[in-house]
């Protein structure tokens, strides 16, 4: 299976080790091609959005798996689709608007146009034109609307929110995500109707992986992230818990805050700050909700599109839109939850002055993984090192390891075979 | 700041766009622990993507609430955000004062910021608006609102220094 502008699988990792990948493996075109066929459009679900972004019947949001653009839809009997956003007759990718909603999708191009579930209902001069009194033109007898729909994609909603995968023999979503990772999800959606906030966007240069290892590497944070240092969110000294799916691709990092300031897992950390004291402590104004159950803390990586992230009362969805080997787009859907009060809204607004592309935790995440592109376009020949705690993969009761990172690296080299 | 005859008196315009002038050359010339000081004791400051505001959505990229809160900013865009450093040129042409209302003055206007890291190309890094309520405050012309409405949905990377 591999593409002929690739170099034979081992070559390019010729030892067992999950713990050294090879800096090809974010860099080479050819196996980025692959990895779209292998993990986006075959055998895996994507995420495509919330059930709360296209509330009423013709509600649609244009949005993207892997780099293929695709409209989620609310059907008019209430059901979604995912449908491909291309004309089934010259190709045009016809949906150019975000969000919106509609009764058809209708081609600008020749007035093609569909149904909501992707159905081709209207064809122009189909039958032909009488011109001077004679028919002329339209469609050979024998066409088919039927055969000429939208693509239309396998759909699954679980507790609010959507995923659709190209692959209609995909195993069913609660399968997929697995036992493990599963109560973490459901944590976070249990059934609640949720409230978009509203959304940011980024363009990162560097792999569509590294974002997945960052929120799976819990030895950063507390080292890189100066605020979860200094006031606790987040570091070597907190309960904490990883889990993985059987097949290492999804993970839960969870971890509970403690009090910050000076320690043993401060001790030797440059970015902790001992005397930050903040003009305005509003943006840190945590209270704890009924159904943390105790973890302050929870990022699920949903593999390959999407991470889930509870920080204190921050909650957000932040889809990931490969563009290529070297870069990809990074889309942040700020939620909350139908019964928040007016404060608890602020709270999380507030909140989200940590997270997404300025934020005070998440701004340099941005920064490093354009840092780590840089060196691997240096050097394909090297390769990362990730083995803290140790070469092997498995859930642990602390956040001193890299076995998730290893976890979806030995999940990746299967289905990569390589 | 009373309008004489309806008309905008032109030295409050003048003034107006002073501000401007001075804001920006605090942030191109890396000035940030002058920043806040362009700001009220209770000013509000928000960075927000257009859709979120043609939207009605609530979510900012930034948002701040107090002069306090733009200090806290400074400091960690400054001594906690792990960045690569860049310098920031901000463009503002259309200043309009767009109405007088209670003591304070309502101004708009575009912003360009491009973004120079070191050796490399210059580029259109964030583009946008500005809606702005400015009031006098200890004797000079300060924001008591801006709200930066940028068309750059798409975040090059990342926002560190205030725009
Ligand atoms: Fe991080």
């Amino acid at each position: 299976m591999n593409a002929p502008d690739r170099e034979p699988a081992s070559d390019l990792w010729p030892d067992p080790l999950v713990s050294r990948v090879p800096y090809r493996v974010y860099t080479d075109p050819g196996l980025y091609r692959e990895e779209l066929e292998r993990f986006f459009y075959r055998g895996h679900w994507c995420y495509v959005g919330l059930e709360a972004e296209v509330p009423n019947p013709g509600d649609f949001k244009r949005t993207m798996i892997g780099e293929r653009s695709v409209i989620l839809v609310r059907a008019e009997d209430g059901s979604l689709a995912v449908v491909e956003n291309h004309c089934a007759h010259r190709g045009a990718r016809f949906c150019q608007r975000e969000f919106g909603t509609a009764k058809r999708f209708v081609c600008p191009y020749h007035q093609w146009n569909y149904d909501l579930k992707g159905n081709l209902v209207g064809v122009p001069f189909r039958q032909g034109f009488v011109v001077e009194g004679r028919k002329v033109g339209g469609m050979p007898p024998d066409f088919d609307m039927k055969a000429h729909g939208l693509t239309r994609l396998r759909v699954q909603s679980h507790n609010g929110v959507v995923f659709a995968s190209f692959d209609h023999g995909v195993p069913d979503l609660r399968d997929y995500l697995g036992p493990e990772v599963m109560p973490w999800y459901e944590r976070v959606f249990d059934g609640r109707r949720l409230v978009v906030l509203g959304y940011s966007r980024q363009r990162i240069p560097g792999n569509w992986k590294l974002m997945q290892e960052n929120i799976k590497d819990p030895y950063h944070p507390g080292l890189l992230h100066t605020w979860f240092v200094t006031f606790g969110l987040w570091r070597a000294d907190q309960r904490s818990q990883m889990v993985l799916d059987a097949h290492g691709r999804h993970a839960a990092m969870i971890s509970r805050r403690n009090q910050g300031g000076e320690g043993e897992a401060t001790r030797g950390v440059a970015s902790f700050r001992q005397n930050m004291k903040l003009h305005d402590e509003r943006v840190l104004d945590v209270v704890p909700e009924p159904w943390w159950n105790g973890p302050t803390v929870t990022m699920l990586t949903l593999f390959p599109s999407v991470i889930v992230q509870q920080q204190v009362n921050s909650v957000s969805t932040r889809h990931i839109v490969p563009r290529g080997p070297g870069v990809f787009d990074f889309h942040w859907t700020h939620f909350g939850f139908a019964d928040d009060t007016p404060e608890m809204t602020r709270r999380r607004l507030r909140q989200a002055n940590l997270f997404g592309p300025a934020g005070y935790v998440s701004a340099d995440d941005g920064e490093v993984i354009e840092m780590q592109q840089q060196g691997f376009v240096q050097d394909p020949a090297a390769r990362t090192l990730s083995e803290l705690g140790g070469r092997d993969v498995g859930p642990t009761d602390h956040m001193v390891t890299e076995t998730l990172i290893r976890g979806l690296y030995r999940y990746w080299r299967g289905v990569m075979e390589v | 700041m009373d309008a004489p005859g309806g008309m905008i008196d032109v030295a409050l315009r003048l003034e107006v766009q002073d501000l401007y002038a001075a804001y920006s050359a605090c942030l191109d010339h890396g000035a940030l622990e002058e920043w806040p000081d362009f700001f009220t004791e209770d000013c509000v400051y928000r960075l927000v993507p257009r859709e979120n505001f043609d939207r009605g959505l609530p979510l900012a990229t930034l948002a701040f609430e107090s002069r306090g809160m733009l200090k806290d900013r400074v400091y960690g865009a400054t001594q906690t955000l792990f960045h690569q450093p860049y310098y920031q040129r901000h463009l503002v042409s259309g200043i309009r004062v767009t109405g007088i209302e209670g003591g304070a003055v309502r101004a708009e206007a575009n912003y360009l910021v491009v973004r120079t890291r070191k050796n490399e190309l210059s580029e259109v890094f964030n583009c946008g608006r500005y809606v702005d309520r400015i009031v006098r405050d200890a004797g000079r012309l300060r924001f008591a609102e801006k709200l930066c409405v940028f068309d750059s949905e798409l975040i090059p990377n990342s926002i560190i220094y205030p725009v």
